[in-house]
């Protein structure tokens, strides 16, 4: 009765509130509607810290009128009585692509690279679309709309999500019954953008994360620099930037470290993001809250491995299975640390997930009032729409959930989700629950009836003397239909059953034989079976409630530090220290290291609390430095131009990366990891120091000197890319240097402006160029052959600076007269050769030579497996050219601090120095030796003891995980196949795979 | 005095570049040689101190103590070696020595043929025995190599070369050693374009792939035993495998693959199987020991494959199957095949592992003669075998030591110069005349 009477108010709503007041009207009479719902006796969360028990919500026209427990019920108000039932503002997903068709790769794209833009009149980057508005491609969509209202949602943001900047969103109710002149809240509700390309453009660039970054900071200058005036062009783009200003600013980042990329931009153009996560920020949750941003959490946790074959399953990494037991705690240690966050349905594949995946939260440690916030007040107020949307406060929209109880609580049902005062009913609040198990009798036998399941979708089983019989339940409208199996099972007969339910805990009505006699039939509900199911579910939720999350490690991952060690006060007794100084190499010595410094060396050194380590028959040495490394980034080459100094290694810091820990037990302290040679201008360089467990902003030095990445020869000339790849400038040789030429032309015409005080066009990519002009920033170019050598000095001479190094610099030994006269360093491969035509004259004498010749000459690596040994490769100068032996270990420790200017910091045993020092078991320079401490400002990063130990306990918490992931799947918990973990090793020339 | 080491060095070296012009090929031994004084490593395990080595007609004749072992040195050319070490040449296996010259240029690579099942094809006559960087080789110790291609499932035949040679007929010591089979990986990429992600996931094929060589065996077997009328190049081409003149090397380093690999050539009647590879041999050491399957390993610089893996279980892995009892060499399969001349530190890097250093010389001299079927001729410094090895002024395992001042192959005392020693001499002599 109460139904029919819902959907009458219903249709008189539709009468009202859909036709706008100025519109003509052909199909009646303008009927106004001005009468109240007030929904009685309910618990009300109007927010999630004010709740109201047994209160009135009133609701007129779409909207919340009052709330409380005395409020006064107008008598023009339809009146439902939700007597024990709860009300909660209905759900805000803020990031969502509903009713936008997903921009689809275009077909038949031509393979070769596209370097320019397609589009005129708009900013030069196809990735970058302030001006698109999602309304203008917005399509209600009802069947998607449903998924949402099953899971509780009433508003969504949603938008285009595609590009790098995707431009407005909108904000819409999803209400299915009006139009958009209703439901669309606000057609501008917020700016989006992202670090990947359009998927409708194949322009190259950006084509790695450093490149989206450095895109975005020079799209904001741009912007300003526009917004003055200054351009002589129109642009559209900048214009809608402009325009869209004002707007929030939604960042799609997806992961802990380009949540903070993200941030880091913002902040650079003085744009506060609210960011999209990726679930495992709690790994540094610190470095999260400093940002001081807001979040949006995806909630779609991994489903644990599927560990049974023991083979497949030894390759997973710990990392990877911490992840699947961490993951759901995210939530909670957002809340923890007081940073706001609010849920969303993305990534989910469809919003059916959603409850499963909330709950597990709620498991993981999460409050049901944080969990209700996230999903209300937070995203509201992020949207700044809090007097709009996200409570039941007086005048804002009537949306709300009526729920069976909590409504995080996984047996309550969800029955009803009002949107803008729009009733979709979910689940009939009026039936009656029938669940339960009955005893009947037909035809003398005695049966049993249980019932259970889902009310919507009720199962039954019926017995008769232990045998179960064959049976089909359906229940709606008060009425209960069964189909059940007649006893002779090799007839396809049934007895059919029809009853009411209008009697409570019995069912009444008649039962038809296959011979179609009828009888009637009654069923009487039995109490004794209800208790013990309870007692089960409890027993069920005590097993539920011991979650054991394992701790998080710095890094994250195998051989991670459970606690960020700390600088200690070393006393190596009684080594062999190779000094790099004029002391040369000195036995039986003792140096003292203390805040972080090398303090003293000597004989007989005695220090109070000093840690004492007996260095007998040991050789202490300064740290490594690899001046060529590709380790610990997350994009290396930023080739989508043909130069990149805009990019910077310092923004893609990937401080999880195993190379570190294994470069630590190679007795490596420090790396300079260079762009890629993808181009001949390559971007800027990070220079670190490899403190395992510190975040990426600590491992790079403080204040070190600046430097960029260039590049010769085959690579930047794309001779190694396939016949395809002939359309970049340059491919030639010849063209490398018409290149450099201009480029440093237009350095020195865009600094002559800048310096003149004039107003100018800011451009980073100009600005770092004319550092190398003005002497602040140095050039490690990688180089083979002699002639590309010698033009690059030539280049640098005609523009008065000098290049600092050539890195690889295979035929150095061919030029190293005129590398001498210019005062260029030289840091090469001990022996590579023959893997490229370029390097058909690389010689292993080539670093004796250099040396031979007075150059400063390091050896490097450019390779993760090669770093850990440079040692041995050092080594290699004394096989191939005889150089000295404490000149071949300068190569990859004074020297390589030399040529990056570091040299007053490390590279030897000097007092007043950096204690980045190595101990080994034997002669550093021999095969046979291995670091058994490495130490980083007296820090020890690396210990052999350690590494041992931590062995051991990769291989408890692995089994342990295991036995938790079998636990799952005995439980019947959804599980994903094994996954191996690549972490692609970048040389110089690998190309980022992720953009 | 650096300057004057080098001096020294430059001279030695035009010297012997004038009396040996680089790359050409030593001639036959006409007269006796005596290497004195050195201490040999035998390359079984053990060690002579002040030895003597006497060289005829390519054969080690005599080897012995000086102080205990009677030679008239009248009639030989005497090299003493007071204060070196003498080794066996050493055996590099699975490379692409001759067979790929610079990796980025296709057209100088003849490593990987098509078809899929091909064991018909072979390394023996496409290896460029004048290779600038085979020569590159020798001046490390590397004297001998086993070539073998590397396309397919079966990828062909490798054979056994010595690295100083005219031509690719003069330069093989055995002609077709052995079937190179790419076991199937347990894990496979996803495929993108059917919508798949894009990472590593248990190979779904797997089991076909296997089923797929099985049938070729057993195709091939009935046509052996047939009246094989008409010829069939496949199927004849695997006839070695069963009558035990043929390796099979099989490709494989996971733990799975492994145990199905030497089930799979037990059940094929496979006489004489070797793992190439073996990253995880040492998981299922007992299986390959009670079978007596060997194993030529990866060289031991590479970084471990997993994650979580010990920083230097790339270095102690053949430690780790020597301690079980495991046959096993070193090999280094890298299209980059100049690192093959750093096989030596392969070796060396074991012993920083508490490997020692006789057993890790085993890695690359008897052992790898054992697995490849050469052992009567070459990998150790005995009497009656090939007079293949050299002279270093120090340990050859270490790089700090390793410099050779001869070398023999054959009794041929081979020419250690260079494409890049003549660079080398050329440039220096370019800064000294300045």
């Amino acid at each position: 009765m109460i139904k029919k009477y819902l959907a009458l108010i219903t249709l008189m709503c539709t009468l009202t509130l859909s036709a706008q007041d100025y519109f003509p009207k052909n199909d009646g009479v303008v009927a106004n509607n001005t009468n109240y719902t007030a929904f009685t006796n309910a618990k009300i969360f109007v927010t999630p810290t004010q709740i109201i028990e047994n209160g009135t919500l009133l609701i007129k026209d779409g909207k919340v009128v009052s709330t409380g427990t005395s409020v006064t019920i107008p008598k023009n108000s339809n009146v439902i009585d939700v007597l024990g039932k709860s009300i909660y503002p209905s759900f805000i997903d803020m990031y969502s692509d509903f009713g936008i068709e997903k921009p689809k790769r275009q077909s038949g794209r031509s393979r070769s690279a596209q370097y320019d833009a397609t589009r005129t009149g708009y900013y030069w980057n196809d990735h970058v679309m302030p001006e698109n508005n999602a309304m203008d491609k917005f399509d209600f969509d009802t069947k998607s709309a449903k998924d949402f209202l099953n899971a509780g949602f009433g508003v969504v943001n949603t938008h285009i999500q595609d590009g790098i900047v995707r431009g407005t969103g909108l904000l819409v109710a999803l209400n299915s019954k009006d139009g958009n002149e209703m439901r669309v809240l606000d057609p501008n509700s917020a700016q989006y953008l992202s670090f990947s390309k359009s998927v409708l453009s194949n322009q190259s660039y950006p084509g790695s994360i450093m490149g989206s970054m450095a895109l975005l900071r020079q799209m904001y200058l741009d912007a300003d620099w526009y917004s003055k005036g200054n351009s002589k062009t129109k642009d559209l783009s900048l214009e809608a930037l402009n325009k869209n200003k004002g707007l929030v600013q939604i960042f799609e980042a997806g992961s802990r470290a380009n949540d903070l990329r993200a941030d880091k931009v913002g902040d650079e153009s003085n744009v506060q993001y609210v960011i999209l996560g990726g679930g495992d920020e709690y790994e540094r949750i610190d470095n999260i809250k400093a940002s001081n941003a807001s979040f949006i959490l995806p909630i779609n946790f991994p489903d644990a491995y599927d560990v049974e074959d023991s083979f497949l399953s030894s390759v997973l990494s710990l990392g990877d299975m911490r992840a699947w037991n961490q993951k759901p705690s995210n939530p909670k240690v957002f809340a923890d640390n007081n940073i706001n966050f609010a849920f969303t349905t993305h990534d989910l594949k469809s919003p059916k997930e959603f409850k499963s995946n909330l709950m597990k939260a709620i498991k993981y440690g999460l409050s049901k009032e944080k969990a209700l916030e996230a999903l209300t007040t937070m995203p509201a107020q992020l949207l700044g729409k809090s007097n709009m949307i996200g409570s039941l406060k007086n005048g804002s929209y009537a949306n709300f959930l009526i729920t069976s109880g909590d409504v995080f609580d996984e047996k309550t049902t969800l029955y009803e989700n009002w949107v803008q005062g729009r009733q979709t009913i979910l689940e009939d609040m009026n039936t009656k629950d029938i669940r339960g198990d009955y005893e009947f009798n037909l035809a003398g036998e005695t049966f049993k009836l249980s019932l259970k399941g889902e009310l919507s979708k009720l199962k039954s089983e019926i017995t008769s003397d232990e045998k179960t019989r064959g049976s089909k339940v359906s229940y709606s409208n008060d009425w209960v239909n069964i189909a059940m199996t007649t006893v002779d099972s090799t007839k396809q007969e049934f007895i059919r059953i029809v009853a009411n339910t209008f009697q409570d805990n019995s069912l009444n009505g008649k039962a038809t034989f296959p011979s179609g006699n009828e009888v009637s039939f009654f069923a009487k509900k039995q109490e004794k079976a209800n208790e013990s199911e309870d007692g089960k579910d409890k027993k069920n939720d005590k097993d539920d409630k011991t979650v054991t999350v394992l701790p998080v490690t710095y890094p994250n991952v195998a051989y991670g530090f459970k606690e960020l060690p700390k600088p200690e006060t070393l006393l190596f007794k009684n080594a062999t220290v190779w000094t790099n100084e004029e002391d040369g190499i000195l036995e039986n010595t003792d140096v003292l290291i203390k805040n972080g410094k090398i303090d003293k060396i000597g004989q007989g050194l005695s220090a109070l609390s000093a840690t004492i380590i007996d260095a007998s028959g040991k050789h202490l040495t300064a740290g490594i430095i690899d001046e060529h490394s590709h380790i610990a980034a997350s994009s290396i080459n930023e080739g989508g131009q043909n130069s990149s100094a805009e990019v910077s290694i310092e923004d893609v810091i990937d401080d999880t990366a195993i190379s570190i820990y294994r470069d630590l037990a190679g007795g490596v302290t420090s790396v300079q990891i260079l762009h890629g040679s993808a181009n001949p201008i390559g971007g800027r360089s990070a220079i670190i120091k490899l403190k395992w467990g510190e975040s990426a902003e600590n491992l790079i030095y403080k204040n070190s000197p600046k430097y960029i990445k260039f590049a010769l020869g085959e690579n930047v000339k794309q001779s190694n890319w396939g016949d395809i790849e002939r359309v970049r400038f340059p491919q030639t040789r010849m063209g490398v240097e018409q290149l450099y030429v201009d480029y440093f032309t237009r350095a020195k015409e865009y600094d002559i402006v800048k310096k003149s005080g004039k107003p100018y066009r800011k451009d980073i990519e100009l600005d770092v160029l004319a550092e190398i002009l003005n002497k602040e920033r140095f050039i490690s170019c990688h180089s083979y052959v002699q002639s590309e050598i010698n033009m690059l000095m030539k280049v640098a001479d005609q523009f008065n600076f000098n290049i600092n190094t050539f890195t690889h610099i295979l035929e150095g030994y061919k030029v190293a007269d005129k590398m001498k006269a210019h005062g260029v360093g030289a840091s090469t491969f001990s022996d590579w050769w023959a893997y490229k035509f370029e390097v058909n004259d690389a010689i292993p004498y080539n670093a004796a030579i250099m040396h031979n010749v007075g150059i400063v000459t390091a050896i490097n690596s450019d390779d993760a497996e090669m770093s850990r040994r440079l040692n041995q490769e050092a080594a290699k100068a004394v096989k191939y050219g005889g150089v000295s032996e404490e000149d071949a270990w300068k190569m990859v420790t004074l020297n390589p601090a030399k040529l990056l200017h570091l040299d007053n910091r490390v590279g030897s045993i000097k007092v007043g120095k950096d204690a980045d020092v190595v101990l080994w078991n034997g002669h550093p320079l021999s095969v046979y030796s291995k670091a058994e401490k490495t130490i980083i400002e007296g820090v020890t990063y690396f210990d052999l003891n350690r590494d041992s130990e931590a062995r051991e306990q990769i291989k408890e918490e692995k089994s342990e995980l295991i036995n938790m992931m079998l636990q799952e799947k005995n439980k019947g918990l959804k599980t994903q196949p094994i996954k191996k973990k690549e972490k692609e090793l970048m040389t110089c020339d690998t190309i980022d795979q992720t953009n | 005095m650096k300057y004057l080491k080098i001096k020294v060095l430059i001279l030695v070296m035009l010297c012997s570049s004038i009396a040996m012009p680089q790359q050409t090929p030593a001639n036959k031994q006409t007269k006796d040689i005596a290497i004195m004084g050195g201490t040999a490593h035998i390359g079984n395990g053990t060690v002579i101190e002040n030895s003597i080595i006497v060289i005829s007609d390519g054969k080690i004749k005599t080897i012995g103590n000086a102080d205990t072992t009677p030679i008239t040195l009248q009639a030989m050319d005497v090299i003493d070696a007071k204060g070196k070490d003498v080794y066996p040449g050493f055996i590099a296996t699975n490379t692409s020595l001759g067979l790929i010259e610079v990796d980025a240029v296709r057209a100088s690579s003849d490593k990987s043929e098509i078809g899929g099942l091909i064991p018909n094809v072979r390394s023996q006559i496409a290896y460029n025995a004048e290779s600038k960087v085979v020569e590159s080789m020798r001046p490390n110790g590397v004297l001998i190599a086993q070539v073998a291609p590397g396309g397919g499932r079966i990828a062909g035949k490798s054979s056994i070369m010595q690295l100083d040679a005219w031509n690719w007929e003069d330069a093989t010591i055995k002609a077709n050693d052995g079937i190179h089979l790419n076991w199937p990986s347990s894990f496979s990429r996803g495929r993108r374009w059917l919508g798949e992600p894009s990472g590593l996931k248990p190979n779904s094929d797997y089991a076909d792939q296997i089923k797929e060589v099985a049938d070729f065996i057993s195709e091939s077997k009935a046509y052996l035993n047939g009246n094989r009328a008409v010829k069939n190049l496949l199927f004849l081409a695997m006839e070695g495998l069963f009558n035990g003149t043929e390796n099979l090397y099989i490709h494989v380093d996971d733990e799975k693959g492994i145990t199905d690999a030497v089930n799979f050539a037990k059940a094929n009647d496979i006489k004489n199987m070797v793992v190439i590879g073996g990253y995880h041999a040492f998981k299922v050491a007992n299986l390959l020991k009670n079978n007596n399957i060997p194993v030529l390993l990866t060289d031991t610089h590479e970084l471990p494959s997993l994650e979580d893996d010990d920083y230097d279980l790339p270095y102690k892995n053949p430690k780790l199957l020597a301690d079980a009892g495991v046959l096993v060499g070193i090999q280094n399969g890298e299209p980059a095949n100049f690192q093959t001349r750093n096989l030596p530190f392969y070796a060396g890097q074991v012993v920083g592992q508490g490997m020692d250093k006789e057993e890790a010389l085993k890695l690359i001299t008897s052992n790898t003669a054992k697995i490849l079927g050469i052992d009567k001729q070459l990998g150790t410094l005995e009497t009656g075998k090939d007079a293949t090895l050299f002279i270093s002024e120090g340990d050859a395992l270490d790089m700090r030591t390793n410099k050779l001042t001869h070398a023999f192959i054959n009794g041929r005392e081979i020419s250690l110069e260079t494409h890049q020693t003549e660079l080398w001499k050329r440039y220096s002599d370019k800064y000294k005349n300045q």
